[in-house]
């Protein structure tokens, strides 16, 4: 009997597919995330958006909140380490958390290296923008990969380009010699045999969610047809207008992407999603996509 | 023999690929209209609330039970074998209620807790490799409930007639043993 085994990490992953993953702060949301059809809840202290208007250094959750959400819920709950805080993981972990996100939500603890995710027993997703960082991050041990978008903006620009950038750099090496390949992993800084899987089966080795700026139901299905296996929605659910029909909705468009009708059905008078932040206004040192190496 | 997987939420591609393995053609089911043309049917491991709360808002639910009623089989791996069980332990109401078990979620403990092992399955062969995830087990079987394998004493997969029922994901291995023992359930269903 063995726990912790690459397999039963991504297999963990696997399961979360066709899914959406929520954030939450409390309880009472959690609940509410649950019973809308959430495939796992991520919780949080707070929601990207407001770690983006209060500024400052923002850490791992206080583990009240984290274990009041796991106490509700039956489905998997998440949480967030800063990035490289190997430390905060550590503890996570001790506490059950079934998935760790080493986030660039979070303000970096490590500004070169990060976290040995090879050294736990529970899995870790990790944000990436392109093939090279979310092989890099596969290299460390991380079992799950999510595009990192722009959290906290309600605008899905930056998880489309994210997207489209590994999807294209994935066909590209699906589509190269193999005498080609070394050069391309020297490119994109990617590890060689990873890249070597990539080119064999024209895919990630793991799961590959998106994230950071998924405000609607037709944001969702969008990150479907562009090849996702799953959502993460942040603040676009408890910053919207009406958080429980907001949820469903956005399960439903992720399980039905190609049925428009549908999500037009769906979509009818769900108010007002999050306010969503123009990223041209956005300074660059607010970036939090910037984050990680 | 076309198998489909339900394609609400969880693992289904790899579903498919064990079953074109095995010799079947899998396809993906995402409305009731489907299973027509189906001769059974594969209920993933995923999230069983997320699964059957889809399969209540899209009609699986009495859809599902007619096409196990007019003979076509179904297996339930993890999330599955909650959503076809008679009684989940703990919780008021049930989804299919086709199969007479009663299931405990998260038996095992959280996801650290989650394991993989070998295990001998009856009729199949022993030494299955199963990989067990958040997964649930069951408590209790009805008359009619053939045990095929225990783990520590407890009950992780079974049988009733066109049912067939895992804890653990033999989707996430390389082994279609099983997927093949399913496929000769389907085949002898729809011979008589």
């Amino acid at each position: 009997m063995e726990t912790g085994t690459s397999r039963v990490k991504k297999g963990m992953a696997e399961m979360q597919k066709g899914g959406v993953i929520m954030d939450v702060m409390n309880a009472e949301q959690a609940k509410i995330a649950e019973a809308a059809g959430a495939s796992a809840v991520m919780a949080l202290e707070r929601v990207p958006s407001d770690i983006r208007a209060a500024g400052g250094v923002a850490r791992m959750a206080d583990p009240t909140i984290v274990e009041e959400v796991m106490k509700v819920v039956s489905i998997p709950v998440m949480a967030k380490a800063r990035i490289g805080h190997f430390v905060e993981a550590k503890i996570l972990e001790s506490m059950g958390v079934d998935y760790i996100d080493e986030s660039e939500v979070l303000t970096p603890a490590d500004e070169v290296f990060h976290i040995n995710k090879k050294d736990f027993t529970v899995p870790f997703v990790c944000g990436a923008r392109d093939l090279g960082e979310a092989l890099r991050r596969i290299g460390e041990g991380a079992s799950m990969i999510r595009t990192k978008g722009e959290p906290g903006t309600g605008n899905i620009v930056e998880a489309v380009r994210h997207m489209r950038m590994m999807m294209s750099q994935i066909r590209k090496v699906q589509g190269m010699s193999k005498d080609e390949l070394m050069a391309e992993a020297k490119n994109l800084g990617a590890p060689y045999e990873l890249l070597l899987q990539v080119h064999e089966t024209g895919k990630l080795p793991v799961v590959n969610f998106a994230a950071g700026g998924v405000a609607t139901p037709a944001d969702a299905a969008l990150m479907m047809h562009l090849g996702s296996d799953g959502v993460f929605v942040g603040s676009g659910i408890f910053k919207s207008d009406n958080p429980e029909k907001f949820a469903k909705a956005i399960v439903e468009a992720t399980t039905h992407y190609t049925d428009y009708a549908h999500i037009a059905e769906i979509s009818k008078n769900l108010g007002t999603p999050m306010k969503g932040i123009e990223i041209s206004k956005l300074p660059a040192a607010e970036r939090m996509q910037e984050r990680g190496w | 023999m076309k198998i489909g997987i339900l394609a609400l939420q969880g693992a289904v591609a790899e579903h498919i690929r064990m079953i074109e393995k095995a010799g079947g053609e899998g396809v993906s089911v995402k409305r009731p209209e489907q299973l027509r043309e189906l001769q059974g049917i594969i209920i993933p491991g995923g999230e069983s609330t997320t699964i059957g709360k889809l399969m209540r808002t899209y009609g699986f639910i009495d859809a599902l039970r007619e096409f196990h009623k007019q003979g076509n089989p179904v297996f339930g791996t993890c999330a599955g074998l909650i959503v076809i069980a008679k009684e989940i332990a703990g919780q008021p109401e049930a989804h299919l209620e086709l199969m007479d078990i009663k299931v405990a979620r998260n038996a095992f403990g959280r996801q650290r807790e989650s394991f993989e092992t070998d295990l001998e399955v009856k009729g199949i062969a022993d030494d299955v490799r199963a990989v067990f995830i958040r997964a649930p087990l069951i408590e209790a079987v009805g008359a009619g409930v053939e045990v095929l394998s225990s783990y520590k004493g407890q009950i992780v997969a079974a049988q009733q007639g066109s049912l067939l029922a895992t804890s653990f994901h033999p989707e996430l291995t390389d082994d279609h043993r099983i997927h093949g023992y399913f496929l000769d359930m389907v085949k002898k269903a729809h011979q008589s």
